[in-house]
C-alpha cells in the first residue's frame, strides 16, 4: 500500500488525472450532462491537438532546463508565412516545409543567443515573441491573406469520417505525442535531455553536449508551435495575426499543472496532455454552467499555484515515506 | 619500472594574465593512490581540469601508458580511462541510478547517428551489478539519486567508474559537504581502489582524510609541485609546514 502511495505521490501528472476527472463530472451535472455530450466533446478535440502540440514542445524544453516564451508568436507566424508563400505561388508542401524551417531557424536563434550570451532564456524569447510577432504582422501586410479553397486539409483538420468524434488533428497529435514520450523515455537523447535539465554541470562533465541538447530542444518547441499554428489556421480557413496571443503562458500553465518542474529535470509528456485537458475542461465547463467567462483566467492562476505547491508537498512526503519503509 | 599510467611533462597554463600551472611535471604509477593537497588557488584544480579534458593546457604535454593524447573534452579524457569524480557530485538527482550510471554512454539497441533506443533491461541489470562491486547496497536501480545519501552518492559514481574500466579515477573534493560517517564511507571506497586495480588521485583540503586513503602525497603551492613523498615518510604536520 505504501509503496502504491509513493509510486502515485511520485507522479504529479497523476493527481492531475485525478483532478481532471473531478472536474468532469463537477461541469458534467453543473452543466446538465451538455459537457460530456457528442457535439461539445467534439468540438473540444478539435481545439486540443492545437495548445497540446504546443505545450509538449514546451514541456521538453522546460525539461531540458530552458523556457519559451515566443510560442505563441511562432504559433501565428508559421501560417501566416505559409498563406503568403502560397500567394506568391510556391506549392502547398513547399510552403509547409518552407514555413516549418523558419520555425526551426527561430528555435535555433533563441537556442544559439540564450547560450552564447549566457542569458536567461526568459529574456531572449521574450524579445523573440516581439519580434516574430511584428514580422507576423508585417508580411501580412495589414490584410489577413485568403488561403486557396483547395488546400489539403483532408490530411490536416477535416474529420477523420463524415461524423466522426475527431478530426485528423487529434491523430498528427497522438502520434506526435507518442513519438515525443518515445523520444523522452526510451531514447539515449531523453537521457541527455533529462541530464542537462536535472543537473547541467553533471551532464557537461560526463561529456554530453549541453548546448546542442538545448539548441534542438529549442528547435524542437518552435516547430511545434509552428505546426499547431497551422493546424489552427486551416481549421479557421484563414490566417489570422492576431493568433495565439497569450498561448506562450497557457503552455507553460499546462505544462506546469501536468508536472513539469520550472527548473528542469522533472515532467513529461502524458503531464503535458492532462495540463492541457484541464485548462481545457475548465475554460469549456466555465461556459457550459453559465459561469461568467471572464472567470476563465483566474481558475488557470489558482489551478497553477495549486499546482506548484501541491508538487512540492507530495515530492516531500513521497521522500518521507522511503525513510519509513527503510526502518 | 612500469610504464607510468599517467606522465605529464613540464604543463603550463595561464588564466588571463595569472599564470595558474608552472612547468608541473608529475608521474603517476598503476596502482597508486595519490593524495594532491594545497591551498585554493594552488593549482590543484588547474591540474585536474586539464586531465579530466575541461581545459586545455597552453603547453606542454601528457602522456597516459606512454602515449602523448590530446585531451580537448570530457568525453576524451573518458575514452583515455581518466573519469572524474566532483564535489558536486557528477550525478544527477533528478534520475534514476541506472540511467545516472549511462549518461552519455547508454548502451543502445538501435542508433542512427548516434541517437536511437536506449537498451534498459541491459541498463538496470548492470546497474545492479557495477553497484554491487563496489559493496554498495541499494534497494533498486530505478530508485532516484536524488533519494540517496551523499556517501552513497559518491559510491554510485565510483561504481559508474569502474564498471566503464577506468584506469584512473581522480576525485576532486569528494568529502566536501559530506557527514563524518559518509566520509568514512568514501575514505572506504578510496582505499578499495587499489584492489581493484585502479589508480587513484584523490584532492582533498583535509589532510586527515588524504593521509587515511592514500600511500603518496604530491603539494602544490602556487601552481607548482613542491612536496612529493610516499605516505610512509611523511607526517601531517610536514606537510602543513610546507603550505
Amino acid at each position: 500500500m505504501k509503496r502504491f502511495l509513493k509510486i502515485y505521490l511520485d507522479k504529479p501528472e497523476l493527481a492531475g488525472l485525478a483532478l481532471l476527472i473531478v472536474l468532469l463530472v463537477v461541469f458534467q451535472v453543473k452543466s446538465n450532462g451538455v459537457l460530456l455530450s457528442f457535439e461539445n466533446v467534439r468540438g473540444v478535440m478539435g481545439l486540443l491537438p492545437e495548445m497540446a502540440l504546443v505545450a509538449i514542445g514546451v514541456t521538453i524544453l522546460m525539461i531540458c532546463g530552458e523556457f519559451d516564451l515566443s510560442v505563441g508568436s511562432v504559433f501565428a507566424l508559421m501560417p501566416m508565412s505559409m498563406a503568403v508563400m502560397l500567394n506568391a505561388g510556391v506549392p502547398f508542401t513547399g510552403a509547409v516545409l518552407l514555413g516549418l524551417l523558419v520555425c526551426a531557424v527561430i528555435g535555433f536563434i533563441n537556442g544559439y543567443v540564450t547560450l552564447q550570451f549566457a542569458i536567461p532564456s526568459f529574456i531572449t524569447t521574450l524579445g523573440m515573441l516581439f519580434i516574430a510577432r511584428s514580422l507576423t504582422i508585417v508580411i501580412s501586410g495589414g490584410f489577413p491573406p485568403l488561403l486557396p479553397a483547395d488546400l489539403p486539409t483532408w490530411l490536416f483538420t477535416d474529420y477523420i469520417w463524415q461524423g466522426a468524434l475527431f478530426r485528423m488533428s487529434f491523430l498528427w497529435f497522438v502520434g506526435i505525442a507518442a513519438l515525443a514520450a518515445a523520444m523522452l523515455s526510451l531514447t539515449n537523447f531523453g537521457n541527455w535531455i533529462r541530464a542537462t535539465g536535472g543537473f547541467n554541470e553533471a551532464a557537461a562533465s560526463m561529456g554530453i553536449p549541453v548546448k546542442r541538447v538545448k539548441i534542438v530542444c529549442f528547435m524542437l518547441c518552435s516547430v511545434l508551435a509552428g505546426f499547431a499554428g497551422l493546424l489552427q489556421v486551416l481549421r479557421l480557413g484563414s490566417p489570422l495575426p492576431s493568433i495565439g496571443e497569450g498561448l506562450e503562458l497557457q503552455a507553460v500553465a499546462a505544462a506546469v499543472i501536468g508536472g513539469t518542474a520550472l527548473a528542469g529535470g522533472i515532467g513529461t509528456v502524458f503531464g503535458a496532455i492532462i495540463g492541457t485537458l484541464l485548462i481545457r475542461t475548465i475554460d469549456n465547463g466555465l461556459v457550459l454552467s453559465r459561469v461568467d467567462a471572464n472567470w476563465f483566467k483566474f481558475a488557470i492562476g489558482v489551478l497553477t499555484m495549486f499546482a506548484v505547491i501541491a508538487n512540492a508537498w507530495m515530492g516531500k512526503i513521497s521522500r518521507k515515506i522511503k525513510v519509513e519503509a527503510h526502518k | 619500472m612500469t610504464t607510468p599510467v599517467i606522465e605529464c611533462r613540464n604543463l603550463q597554463k595561464w588564466y588571463s594574465g595569472v599564470h595558474a600551472l608552472k612547468n608541473v611535471n608529475l608521474t603517476i604509477h598503476p596502482g597508486e593512490t595519490v593524495g594532491l593537497v594545497g591551498d585554493n588557488g594552488a593549482g590543484k584544480s588547474t591540474l585536474i581540469k586539464i586531465l579530466s579534458g575541461v581545459h586545455h593546457q597552453d603547453s606542454g604535454e601528457v602522456l597516459i601508458e606512454g602515449r602523448k593524447v590530446d585531451l580537448r573534452s570530457p568525453k576524451d579524457a573518458m575514452r583515455h580511462g581518466l573519469e572524474t569524480i566532483y564535489q558536486y557530485n557528477s550525478m544527477v538527482p533528478t534520475m534514476s541510478i541506472a540511467r545516472n550510471l549511462f549518461i552519455g554512454r547508454e548502451p543502445m539497441k538501435w542508433s542512427f547517428f548516434g541517437v536511437g533506443l536506449m537498451d534498459q533491461k541491459r541498463m538496470r541489470a548492470e546497474s545492479v551489478q557495477a553497484i554491487a562491486d563496489v559493496d554498495l547496497h541499494l534497494r533498486s536501480p530505478d530508485a532516484l539519486v536524488g533519494e540517496l545519501s551523499g556517501g552513497q552518492r559518491q559510491g554510485v559514481a565510483i561504481a559508474r567508474a569502474m564498471h566503464f574500466k577506468s584506469k584512473v579515477l581522480i576525485l576532486d573534493e569528494p568529502t566536501n559537504h559530506l557527514s563524518v560517517k559518509e566520509t568514512d564511507k568514501v575514505i572506504g571506497f578510496v582505499r578499495g581502489l587499489k584492489a581493484q586495480g585502479l589508480t587513484g588521485i584523490f584532492i582533498s583540503h583535509n589532510m586527515q582524510h588524504v593521509f587515511q586513503s592514500c600511500d603518496r602525497i604530491v603539494a602544490m603551492a602556487r601552481g607548482e609541485i613542491v612536496f612529493d613523498k610516499p605516505t610512509s615518510e611523511t607526517s601531517i604536520d610536514e606537510v602543513h609546514a610546507l603550505l
